[in-house]
């Protein structure tokens, strides 16, 4: 088929910190030696922000050095953290809070602020534009170009698609972007970011990526209980009731508002356990309660997070192009932070791809990515923290937390093993018939709330017409093997309710039905699913979630 | 033919407005707004009319805060070929934006204007009829069908139980309606090229129009919750609820 196609020197996949950071970074080199270049961002979410859902602590680091007149220029960055609190909840009335001295030092925030990382990107977008980028959301970065063994640019969606794919009045094929280096920046398990390092092999040697599944509210609370500020972080119940690992924030920005959320480790076992209900049980815990209480719920959202770190770090340099930020998957799960690191790695990617340039190079791989990026902090910082998660999925929050504590507070990072954790997350499930079935009470529609009216205010919408971007490699395991065997976990791991094992109406039996309309763009599925049967492909550009705030 | 459209920026249809606790108005900080539905239809018509060799230019207009900009770029995108922003940040009323309107009718001499038939946000349907008032046009509102002929325009209106169809002298205003058409996508290339097309700003004073809103918003409400349902045990019950409770019958 022919396309339309346009050509840039560099193109990026993701309008996310990592990808505006490079995108501003390479633009500043090149006006810095007086080059002119043209820099494309490509963002599937309908406006720059709309699909970024991040705690959000920030630290400030990446972007000192990107932009080190931020606060002259308006960055959204209005709330430091003034105190960090750490719950140990025991069950659903008691906890301990963690004495300040036995806290890991990476939990400590001081000089950090609480923002929101949608609005940073919607600011980093404008600094960006003003630089020169061309910035184009509502566009899906739908397939990749590869010719000759190297990465040439990505093709965008095709527009105007019905259901059963004929071409609707209005169809637009999707465009050729080519350029001669791209950089993917799609977040955590990006589609074509998964494509290449299996492609290009550059999780060879490494640890399987592991997730964790992060739900997250913003609520207007009541102003006498507003901490501008402060900080509290929670581990143990209610995931420990169920033997799974993860833990909840609750972060208080400015306007009497506070973001609230529960990430679970996507390497639960148990199948009857629901991400989304653990978050609302949660809401219930009086240290989180005694802040909601009385206040009014103002959006929702979810996103999987890559949490494997070092040890799962995929290589991050292909022919054509460098794979960064939470694409890659440089979050720092002990930090329980990945927006500093995503941006780093991507003024390296920048300024990787800017020598390349200026030495004639186009599509060559860029080997020298890997030098730059073993001599940043950003290395450094990750190789430090690489037993974190391990620690934690072998010993659980506890033990794991103060392997965590001695490692970093004591022996700064210098432990000489290393924890690894080889079982990917889509391998953990047990039976459903060995787990305890959990019985999470109903929505109370004041601290706790169903799904579907979640999803409403998380402003998600897809146009109805059109493929359902959720594809089944085989259409029959969800009810020939994964109902009887799992209870078709997907019914409670996604957190939009897009699946659902409903009866057919002739009454013919069951059916798997995916309202694929629903889907707020997380990813879990394409991760958890037990036979790894789920692929998550981008629909119309556009579509999607449309989160304000968050 | 010249052709003018208004295009108004809006909250995004697929966002669920949210009142401020205050209860001044709707939150829009950091909200996702877009090119008010309507507006979107009225620019693809005269995209369409000037495809078909009936218009020849096409002249957007919006009134508005900077960043409406956007708005005028997305039409400029979709096929118009420049435009005009009258920037304040004061609330535009109806009234004042059909004066507004009307000043940038008499500059441009268009013979065809196409409005939304109301704007998303505050439902008030009354532009398009007032700007016809005060120019002295001709108007077609709620148009699913628009056939310029000569120097007439053939509107076909939806009105209640039906259609009515109304031939108008040019110049005249026309306000669109769902059926209208389908607002094409905007290409790639076409939203590139969109940036380099004329774009004139002015104030509302360089029109000569003084922004004064004549109607004062004393409170914003979101409509209460809606009371979860009970079930009944028997018919008798249901129908004691329906003839005491509800009084229904």
């Amino acid at each position: 088929m022919e396309r339309e196609s346009m050509e840039f020197d560099v193109l990026i996949v993701g309008g996310g910190p990592a990808g505006l950071s490079a995108a501003c970074r390479v633009m500043q080199l090149a006006q810095e030696a007086g080059e002119e270049l043209t820099v494309c961002v490509v963002e599937k979410g309908s406006e720059i922000g709309a699909h970024i859902l991040a705690g959000t602590v920030f630290e400030p680091t990446a972007l000192n050095e990107l932009f080190p007149d931020w606060k002259e220029k308006g960055a959204p960055l209005n709330t430091p953290v003034t105190r960090d609190d750490i719950f140990l909840l025991k069950n659903q009335e008691k906890a301990t809070k963690v004495p300040n001295a036995f806290v890991p030092k990476n939990m400590h925030n001081h000089g950090n602020y609480i923002i929101s990382l949608g609005n940073l990107c919607r600011w980093l977008a404008e600094q960006a534009e003003q630089l020169g980028v061309e910035v184009y959301p509502g566009f899906a970065a739908a397939e990749t170009i590869v010719e000759d063994g190297q990465v040439k640019g990505i093709i965008t969606g095709d527009m105007g698609v019905a259901r059963e794919g004929s071409e609707k009045d209005g169809y637009m094929p999707g465009m050729e972007l080519r350029a001669k280096y791209t950089l993917f920046t799609e977040g955590c398990r990006g589609h074509l970011g998964k494509r290449l390092i299996n492609d290009f092999k550059l999780d060879e040697g490494k640890d399987p990526q592991h997730y964790g599944i992060g739900i997250k509210e913003l609520w207007d609370i009541d102003p006498a209980k507003h901490e501008p500020g402060l900080v509290v972080h929670t581990t143990g119940w209610p995931l420990n009731e169920s033997g799974s690992t993860g833990g909840s924030f609750l972060y208080h920005l400015e306007n009497g508002q506070v973001y609230v959320g529960l990430i679970t480790d996507l390497s639960y076992s148990n199948p009857h356990l629901s991400p989304f209900e653990e978050f609302q049980r949660l809401k219930h815990h009086p240290e989180i309660k005694k802040y909601l209480e009385g206040g009014k719920r103002v959006a929702y959202g979810a996103r999987a997070i890559a949490k494997g770190g070092y040890n799962a770090l995929p290589k991050m340099s292909f022919p054509g192009g460098l794979l960064l930020g939470c694409d890659a998957g440089t979050l720092n799960s002990s930090k329980i932070k990945g927006s500093h690191t995503a941006m780093k790695s991507g003024l390296l990617g920048a300024e990787a791809v800017f020598e390349a340039l200026k030495e004639g190079k186009s599509g060559e791989e860029i080997t020298s990515f890997q030098k730059r990026f073993e001599d940043s902090w950003l290395y450094k910082e990750l190789y430090a923290e690489r037993n974190f998660g391990p620690a934690m999925h072998k010993f659980g929050n506890i033990v794991g937390g103060a392997i965590a504590f001695v490692e970093q507070n004591i022996l700064r990072g210098s432990l000489p093993i290393t924890f690894r954790d080889t079982t990917p997350d889509y391998a953990t499930l047990k039976p459903a018939s060995k787990c305890k079935k959990i019985n999470y009470p109903k929505p109370d529609n004041k601290l706790t709330f169903d799904r579907l009216s979640s999803v409403f205010i998380s402003n998600t919408n897809h146009e109805e017409d059109q493929p359902v971007h959720l594809k089944l490699t085989d259409p029959e395991i969800p009810l020939k093997d994964n109902l009887p065997k799992y209870d078709e976990p997907a019914q409670r791991y996604c957190p939009a309710g897009v699946y659902e094992v409903v009866e057919k109406d002739d009454g013919s039996g069951k059916k798997f039905q995916i309202n694929a309309q629903n889907c707020v763009h997380c990813k879990t599925c394409d991760i958890k699913d037990p036979a790894q049967n789920i692929t998550w492909v981008t629909p119309e550009g556009g579509g999607g979630p449309n989160y304000p705030n968050m | 033919m010249k052709v003018l459209v208004a295009v108004k920026r809006v909250i995004d249809y697929n966002v669920k407005v949210r009142v401020k606790p205050d209860n001044t108005g709707v939150d829009l900080a950091n909200v996702k707004m877009a090119m008010n539905p309507f507006c979107e239809i009225a620019v693809e018509e005269a995209v369409r009319l000037k495809e078909k060799g009936v218009a020849s230019e096409i002249v957007v207009v919006s009134i508005g805060p900077k960043a409406s900009q956007e708005q005028i770029r997305t039409a400029l995108a979709l096929g118009a070929d420049r435009g005009i922003h009258i920037e304040t940040d004061e609330e535009v009323q109806s009234l004042e934006a059909a004066k507004l309107l009307k000043a940038v009718v008499e500059k441009e001499e268009p013979k065809l204007v196409i409005l939304g038939k109301q704007s998303i946000d505050s439902d008030n349907n009354q532009t398009g009829q007032m700007l016809a008032a005060l120019t002295g046009m001709g108007q077609g509102t709620f148009a699913s069908e628009v056939v310029v002929d000569g120097d007439k325009v053939k509107v076909t209106r939806e009105v209640d139980g039906g259609l009515m169809t109304v031939a108008l002298n040019l110049p005249a205003v026309v306000t669109t309606d769902l059926r209208l058409n389908e607002p094409r996508y905007a290409s790639l290339p076409n939203i590139m090229k969109a940036k380099k097309k004329p774009l004139d700003s002015m104030s509302p004073a360089d029109l000569g129009v003084e922004i004064a809103p004549r109607l004062t918003t004393l409170k914003v409400e979101a409509p209460a919750a809606r009371q979860a349902g009970i079930k009944v045990a028997d018919v008798a019950e249901l129908v004691d609820k329906l003839k005491n409770e509800a009084k229904v019958i």
